[in-house]
């Protein structure tokens, strides 16, 4: 009997348990570890955090689900990892230690044959003094980032709405906290909904409501920013973008390093160099992310993290890690396994894998702050890296280590996105968008770096209706109700 | 004569006057069901090509 543990219960991480218990069947072992004991369906943060929904509607318990599954659930977060055993096995093990359970702050060694990484991010708040401490989020701004977080933003934009009731003007701020942040869309969402939830409760007028994001210019998204087709035209994100928040009356900052925050107020670097400050009443600001800080061992126990992780803490996998120029960047410097190079039985996916690079062209302000996002890894990309990865240790299990690895690029691989700018079911709007490849590849695609014939993005009500349908199928999904599988990522 | 709606945050600020904002027409298509219902019809086919070229 073999074993896989799959650090993480999020998009990723349990796509790959789930498919990877229902193909190794009862014959091998599937662990889980993760410090949640709910899943959440993080798309859908945005609506908990205007008060469209409750935290209750975007998450489920783990549990439960797991065991219907036949997959071992461990509530507890990975500490470190040993790929050589130690002095007393050889066997590959990790490190965790509960969070639940009725075993808070205990450890245990799980020992494993194949090791799937999908820890996600940690939310980095403490990058920015006042955004935060470490990964706990600060008392100065909201977040949408969890569940919990989400509801809370829910109650302090309840507050300043009633504010406004009582004819008190409110300025609300929302974007990026930080010059390294991804997760744009997250920000774009939420400041839409916000303005949508203000509109269709007559505050328009006493509310307003300001953007400040990293990105060097409006709708890069962490992508480079995209060219799609819209009305026969082919059209860059940015005209997309900024027709938005024009029409909806949303005043915009771009290229800005939020370096502190305050109660009340943010202080930020331009790309120009120039410093600036912006008042808030209520300010959601996305943290940058980083990975969780796992550590690793050798045999002889000495620190190996080096090896195994990037400076940011994330995994190291087949990608081409070789610092070049931003005229050199190919889509081949991808990964398409998630392999870790080193050891074999270790992989990638989601947010847990370390990128080669950004995608944006690299920028920093005069001063040297480096100033642009991060690359995004959605859910619909996370999903399908997690289910690659899973195929390719199953047939490494059952046809042993010269089994075909499965690929999934994000320079081969699209997305499709849809991004909600206000919910409701006949005066919701959402954009939705294709965008393919992920990653662009400007050998394949001279023009854009994309296929503009899959490439395509559109704001209505329609979006809005789709986005909702999802919230619901992905969650019947990640419940392994009837038919899960035929339910593409 | 009074402002279009269409055209009032024109003159807020720089930026919004350089960008391109939808008109009466193209905002009450957004919402309208009937054209609504065929571009999620429409929406939909294209998602579905894009996820079926990247599994």
């Amino acid at each position: 009997m073999a074993r896989l543990v799959v650090l993480g219960g999020g998009v990723a991480g349990h796509t790959a348990a789930t498919f990877a218990a229902d193909w190794l069947g009862k014959e091998h072992e599937v662990v889980v570890v993760t410090p949640n004991s709910k899943w959440n369906w993080i798309p859908s943060n945005i609506w908990v955090g205007v008060g469209g929904m409750t935290k209750e509607d975007v998450t489920f318990d783990l549990a439960p689900v797991y065991e219907k599954a036949g997959i071992t659930y461990k509530q507890a977060k990975a500490v470190s990892i040993n790929p050589e055993g130690n002095g007393s096995t050889d066997k590959s093990f990790v490190t965790i230690e509960f969070t639940g359970q009725g075993k808070a702050g205990q450890s245990e060694e799980i020992t494993f044959d194949y090791l799937i990484n999908a820890t996600g991010p940690k939310l980095n708040f403490g990058a920015t003094p006042g955004l935060g401490e470490g990964s706990n989020l600060g008392e100065f701004t909201v977040s949408v980032c969890t569940a919990d977080h989400a509801d809370h933003a829910a109650h302090e934009l309840k507050k300043v709405m009633d504010k406004m009731r009582k004819g008190e003007r409110q300025k609300i701020l929302v974007g990026t906290g930080h010059g390294m942040c991804t997760c744009q869309g997250a920000a774009f969402e939420y400041i839409f909904n916000i303005e949508h939830e203000i509109r269709k409760a007559g505050l328009r007028d006493m509310a307003d409501i300001q953007w400040i994001s990293n990105e060097s210019f409006m709708g890069d998204f962490g992508m480079g920013g995209l060219h799609m087709k819209v009305g026969g035209y082919v059209v860059s994100s940015r005209i997309f973008t900024e027709s938005l928040f024009a029409e909806r009356g949303v005043n915009y900052i771009t290229g800005a390093h939020v370096n502190k925050v305050e109660k009340g107020k943010v202080t930020y670097e331009l790309l120009d160099g120039s410093i600036g400050e912006e008042t808030f009443d209520f300010s959601m600001l996305i943290p940058p992310f980083a990975g969780v800080g796992l550590k690793a061992y050798n045999k002889a126990g000495e620190d190996i993290t080096d090896t195994v992780f990037a400076p940011n803490g994330f995994m190291k996998v087949d990608a081409n890690y070789t610092p070049k120029p931003y005229e050199e960047w190919k889509a081949s410097d991808w990964p398409r396994t998630y392999q870790n190079p080193t050891y074999k039985n270790l992989f990638a996916a989601g947010i847990a894998f370390a990128p080669p690079h950004i995608i944006s062209k690299p920028m920093k302000s005069p001063n040297g702050t480096m100033i642009n996002p991060t690359p995004p890894r959605t859910g619909m990309p996370s999903g399908i890296m997690g289910k690659a990865v899973a195929h390719s240790v199953c047939d490494l299990i059952k046809h042993g280590p010269s089994a075909h690895l499965h690929e999934a690029s994000m320079a081969e691989m699209g997305a499709a996105c849809v991004a909600s700018a206000g919910k409701g079911w006949l005066d919701g709007q959402a954009a939705a968008m294709t965008v393919y490849p992920v990653v662009p590849d400007f050998d394949k695609y001279p023009g854009t770096g994309r296929d503009t014939d899959y490439t395509f993005g559109e704001i209505g009500l329609a979006g809005h209706w789709i986005k909702h349908i999802l919230h619901y199928l992905f969650i019947y999904k990640a419940k392994l109700k009837p038919f899960w599988k035929v339910i593409p990522e | 004569m009074a402002v279009k709606e269409e055209e009032f945050n024109f003159a807020k600020n720089d930026k919004f006057n350089t960008a391109m904002i939808p008109g009466k027409f193209a905002r009450a298509m957004r919402t309208c069901k009937i054209w609504q219902f065929i571009r999620f019809v429409i929406i939909n086919i294209k998602m579905i090509i894009v996820v079926g070229k990247s599994h």
